[in-house]
Formats: structure tokens, C-alpha cells, sequence
């Protein structure tokens, strides 16, 4: 592509207005949809793994040293690297790189889940289990209801994580946002390039923002209005917990 | 003591049956219990921390499983029992209200119907009834658990604890947590209510005056899990069974124990007064030491002093008056308002809060002393 200047910023404005780039099957679109695609995919695949191992662990507190330390290994892979690894191993095509993918969000997913539902103030799940509640009605109808903000959090944070890097598929299959980064790099087209990248960081963002929304909107309005009980040190002793482990998936 | 003599009335509605729960091979926190909960009573555990009231409590229910023994509900073994169902069947109040945050009030006290399948407006419907026999205000049922007062989260426990209607609650050191005016509220509502109720309720408590006001039987639990005395509030004031018993009810438990001696016999006597209307007119002048003042319908304000009669011209210059004595209440009220009146004379009011008279400390002590003589002609071998 021809631009009118040398100015990074200038080509990028190009790359992003010029109407060609915004159709067909490799205009930005239809890359956008096969991004959300593997996004969508990949939480699919991580949720269903970690939703209910969190929500075990956090209901009954065994395992809990098993899935910390798992966690803190899951954080340390590579996952261009397991991108690599995964095609080498089995096949080129779309799911060594989904389930790279997939090793990244469970991490913050799993720590949300489970961070969620162990902040359920302890007291509440006794007079729960006093009154009659059984193990599944307590965790689905006090605990879930209780920690889906943190919960959310966690899932939150893994979109967020495969929204950035789900560009790394285009390693493997010249699909997704990625491709302009790869095309960009080997053409020495810097506006390909940036402009791709801004491309994944607003979707990153406008993602971002519907989950907030659910976020808000799926807790009950007794947690939302109510402030945490003045001088009960207990409590905020419990919100630091839950903030130390939202904090630690971002 | 701790094995009560089997009565001749119907089953009890819990009986403790040799049950021990060890921790970890220590030592007990509950050793050897056996005792029987009486139908439509209140029956309060005492004890200090640690002395295994609240482990005995919440073995009733199985959110503690004994080590060994066995616990009758209604002549049934509750080990045989489904757990959820137990406990749904007992109504359980706890210290911090344990309200789900994320429930309305009214939602909170349906819990329990709706998990028994009680269609949900039906179970609302009770809800707030419920609201009403607690004493809360039915807007409230709106509310979220954060948005109320201490008092008022304690008033929707007792309430979700009753919305099944059980024969059983099990109350965990419930008004601890609330300050001691609420407290005071607390109880005297927990005493209406029982008295229209009449569940069997099982009390936990470490504030002894809790204990003899709310109880009709008072089980004081030593360290260890021991079962130290199994009485009614009264005999356990007067006749502690041993120095642990006598140490935890107190230095105050002599004067405690008035509380239980019927103040009918006290005498009145008339005492002269003074309207507020006339406080400032001088020409009125007053002849005993110290005179009552009272407003137009005879309800006490105070004192006024022969020696500073002609400086006192409002109500506000009076001096402020003590506790007041409601004609027929107990000799520990009796004594309290005279020893708390500045004249001396204990300030007796009718059931309208009108002045009737007074009565004096000495003739309380007189009957005390009289009182003591006849329970101790009456029952031989008991030290008085």
C-alpha cells in the first residue's frame, strides 16, 4: 500500500480509513469476527474448565495449595511458545493454537471463581447450612449470588488477556486481528501493522466494557447499595483478599 | 446433678443421651451430656468460652456431630435423621444475623418455606406477616439486610427462624451482638412472642442476667464441657450446687435473686405531694422532708426538699427522682427504687405510671429476711 507520508501515525490513519481494508474476506470485519471467534472458543473451553474446579475448590477448600501452585505454573508458559508447541505436536489448524490460548485464561478465570466464592463471608454460609440450605443450594443460591462480582472479575480479566493474544494464532493459520501484525512485520508495512494493532486494542476495550456492564447489572442490589459495615475489620480484611486476587489476574 | 430424675410427663422434646464431642483427641468440649429439653420452654445454656454451650447447641441440629451419645428430637435420633431436613424443621438464630446480602428482607425470612416448595407469594405472603409479629415495620421488607440497623437484622433472624412454623429454635447467643438497650428490647420481645408461640426454644448465652430473665431452665455449663446445674434461673441464684456454679453467677447473685421473690406483701405508704402547677406559688409550703412532685395526673417528677422548698419553682429545679416501683412487681424493683431515690423512699406506681406512695428499704429487707426464714422451715437441709 501507498501512503502520502512517512509518519507512522499518518500511515496508520491511511490504513484505517482506506475503504478497501474494510470489506471483503480479509477486511478488518470479517478478522474481527474470527478473533471473537477464537476468543469466544477459547473462554468456552476455559470456563468449562475452570468455572467448576473453582467453584469445588472454593466450596469446600481442598485443593487449594493444587490449584495456587497450578496456577502460578500456568502463568509462567510462554503461550507463543505453546502456540508452536501444540501445532509441532499434533496439527496445523486452529485448535493447538486454542488451546495455547486456553492455558493462558484459565489462570485468571480459575483464581476469580475461586477467590469468589471463598470471600462469601463464612458466617452467612453457616446460618445457610443451619437453616436447611443443602452443600449444592448453598453454593448456587449464597455463594455464586455473593462472589459473582469477584467471579466475573476473573473472567474479565481472561478475555482481556486472549483478546491481546489471541493475535498469536496467526502464527499457526493466517486467521484473526493477528495477520495484519504478521502481514505488517513481513511487508515492512508499518500502517498494516499499527493500524491492526489499534484495531485489537479497541476491540480489547469495547469488550472490556460490555463485561463491566454485566458485571454491574448481574449482581444483586443488596451488594451493590450497601456499604461495607463501619469498624467490622473482619470484612475488610475480606475485601483486601478479594482485591489482592482480582489484582493478581490483571 | 447432671442427670435429671426421669418425670413422669410426656417425652421430652430433646433429650441429650451420654453425648461427648472430643476435638482432635484434646480434651472434651462436651463430656458425658445427658439432660432433657422440656416442650415449650426456654431453655438457656450458660457458661463461659469454651465451656461447650454452643458445640451442644449446634449438635441438636447436626452442624456439630457428637463424638458418641446419642440426641432424641421428639423420641427420633436425629443421626438418623437427612441433615438438611433436621435443621429445616428447627429454626436457628445466630449472633450475627447471617441474612444473605444478596436477598431482600422478605425474601431472607421466605427461605426456608420456599425450600419446603411453598409457592413463592404464598411464602411472601407469611413473610410479612412475620415482619409484623417481630415488630419491624412491612416497608422494611423491601430492604436489603445492609440497610438495617443491628436490632432490626436480629428481628428478621428471629423472623426467618420462625417462617416454617417449627416446634424447635435454636438460638446461638442471639442479642450479644446488639447494644444493651436493643438487647433489653430483644428480650422482652422474645418473651411476648413466646408467650403466644410456646415453641421449645434452646438458648445460648454467657450473660448470666440473660440467662435467669429469659429462662425457664437455666443449664450452667462448666470448662471442659461439664454440665454444672440443670435448674430453674431461681434455684440456681439462691442454691448453686458448687463453688463453679456460685463463682459464675456472681457477686450479685443475692440481689439478683430478688428478682424472683414476689413484692405483693410490701407495704405502701402514703407520702405527701406537690402539683408542678403549684411549684410557683409560694404560699404553698410543704411539711414533710421530702415531698413528691407529680403533674395534673399524678405521674412523678422528682423531689422537692423542705430545706430548699422556696429556690425550686419549675419542674426543672426539682431533684430528679430514681427507679420507679410498679406497685406488685418484685422485691428487687422494690429495693431498687428505694435505694435509688434520693429521699430514701422507693417511689410506687400503679399500672398507669400514677404516684400511689412509697415504700422503704428496710421493710424490703424485713421481708426478705421473713422469706428466707419460711424457705428455710419449709426445706430442712437446704443452707439459707
Amino acid at each position: 500500500m501507498d501512503y502520502s507520508s512517512s509518519n507512522l501515525f499518518v500511515q496508520m490513519g491511511e490504513w484505517l480509513s482506506d475503504p478497501t481494508n474494510w470489506s471483503g474476506a480479509r477486511g478488518i470485519p470479517m478478522r474481527v469476527l474470527e478473533h471473537l471467534g477464537y476468543v469466544g472458543l477459547t473462554m468456552l473451553i476455559a470456563c468449562a474448565i475452570a468455572v467448576p474446579l473453582g467453584m469445588y475448590v472454593g466450596h469446600t477448600g481442598r485443593g487449594r495449595v493444587l490449584i495456587v501452585s497450578g496456577i502460578g505454573i500456568l502463568r509462567a508458559l510462554p503461550t507463543l511458545g505453546m502456540v508452536f508447541l501444540f501445532a509441532l505436536l499434533f496439527y496445523r489448524g486452529v485448535l493447538p493454537s486454542v488451546w495455547a490460548l486456553v492455558l493462558l485464561a484459565v489462570p485468571p478465570v480459575l483464581s476469580g471463581v475461586y477467590a469468589g466464592i471463598s470471600s462469601v463471608n463464612r458466617t452467612v454460609v453457616d446460618a445457610a447450612r443451619s437453616m436447611g440450605l443443602t452443600e449444592a443450594q448453598i453454593l448456587f443460591r449464597v455463594e455464586v449470588p455473593n462472589g459473582l462480582h469477584v467471579m466475573i472479575g476473573g473472567v474479565r480479566a481472561g478475555i482481556l488477556q486472549v483478546v491481546a493474544t489471541a493475535t498469536v494464532v496467526a502464527y499457526a493459520k493466517a486467521d484473526g486481528l493477528g495477520v495484519f501484525l504478521v502481514e505488517g512485520t513481513q511487508i515492512n508495512d508499518n500502517g498494516r501493522l499499527f493500524g491492526g494493532a489499534v484495531v485489537i486494542a479497541v476491540l480489547a476495550i469495547a469488550v472490556d466494557g460490555l463485561m463491566a456492564l454485566i458485571q454491574k447489572f448481574a449482581i444483586s442490589p443488596g451488594l451493590r447499595a450497601t456499604p461495607p459495615p463501619a469498624g467490622s475489620s473482619e470484612e475488610s480484611g475480606r475485601q483486601e483478599a478479594v482485591a489482592s486476587a482480582q489484582g493478581g489476574t490483571t | 446433678m447432671t442427670v435429671p430424675e426421669q418425670s413422669s410427663s410426656p417425652l421430652p422434646m430433646i433429650r441429650f443421651n451420654g453425648v461427648t464431642k472430643t476435638y482432635d483427641a484434646g480434651r472434651p468440649a462436651v463430656d458425658d451430656l445427658t439432660m432433657d429439653i422440656d416442650c415449650g420452654e426456654i431453655t438457656v445454656f450458660v457458661g463461659p468460652s469454651g465451656c461447650g454451650k454452643t458445640t451442644s447447641l449446634r449438635m441438636i441440629n447436626r452442624m456439630v456431630e457428637p463424638t458418641s451419645g446419642t440426641i432424641l428430637l421428639d423420641g427420633q435420633d436425629v443421626s438418623q435423621q437427612k441433615a438438611s431436613e433436621l435443621r429445616r424443621s428447627m429454626g436457628y438464630v445466630m449472633q450475627s444475623s447471617g441474612l444473605m446480602p444478596h436477598r431482600s428482607v422478605i425474601d431472607n425470612i421466605a427461605t426456608v418455606p420456599r425450600l419446603n416448595g411453598v409457592p413463592r407469594t404464598e411464602a411472601r405472603a407469611r413473610a410479612r406477616e412475620l415482619l409484623d409479629v417481630v415488630g419491624l415495620a412491612s416497608e422494611l421488607g423491601r430492604r436489603y439486610p445492609g440497610q438495617l440497623s443491628g436490632g432490626q437484622q436480629q428481628r428478621v433472624g428471629v423472623a426467618r427462624a420462625l417462617a416454617a412454623d417449627p416446634p424447635v429454635l435454636l438460638m446461638d447467643e442471639p442479642f450479644s451482638a446488639v447494644d444493651p438497650v436493643v438487647r433489653a428490647e430483644l428480650q422482652e420481645e422474645l418473651l411476648r412472642l413466646q408467650r403466644d408461640l410456646a415453641k421449645t426454644i434452646v438458648f445460648v448465652t454467657h450473660d448470666i442476667d440473660e440467662a435467669t430473665i429469659l429462662g425457664d431452665k437455666v443449664a450452667v455449663f462448666a470448662v471442659g464441657g461439664r454440665l454444672a446445674q440443670f435448674a430453674a434461673p431461681e434455684e440456681i441464684l439462691r442454691a448453686p450446687v458448687d463453688d463453679f456454679v456460685a463463682g459464675f453467677v456472681g457477686r450479685d447473685r443475692g440481689f439478683r435473686h430478688l428478682s424472683f421473690q414476689e413484692g405483693r406483701h410490701v407495704t405502701v405508704h402514703p407520702i405527701e405531694t406537690i402539683e408542678v402547677e403549684q411549684l410557683g406559688d409560694p404560699t404553698v409550703s410543704v411539711l414533710s422532708p421530702w415531698t413528691l412532685l407529680v403533674d395534673a395526673d399524678g405521674r412523678p417528677h422528682g423531689w422537692v426538699p423542705q430545706a430548699t422548698r422556696s429556690s425550686i419553682t419549675t419542674q426543672a429545679e426539682a431533684v430528679p427522682g430514681g427507679s420507679l416501683y410498679t406497685r406488685g412487681d418484685t422485691l428487687r424493683r422494690a429495693l431498687d427504687a428505694a435505694l435509688s431515690s434520693p429521699s430514701g423512699l422507693g417511689v410506687t406506681v400503679d399500672d398507669d405510671g400514677r404516684a400511689i406512695g412509697v415504700v422503704r428499704a428496710a421493710e424490703v429487707f424485713d421481708l426478705i429476711e421473713s422469706a428466707r426464714v419460711d424457705r428455710g422451715r419449709a426445706d430442712h437441709n437446704t443452707a439459707v
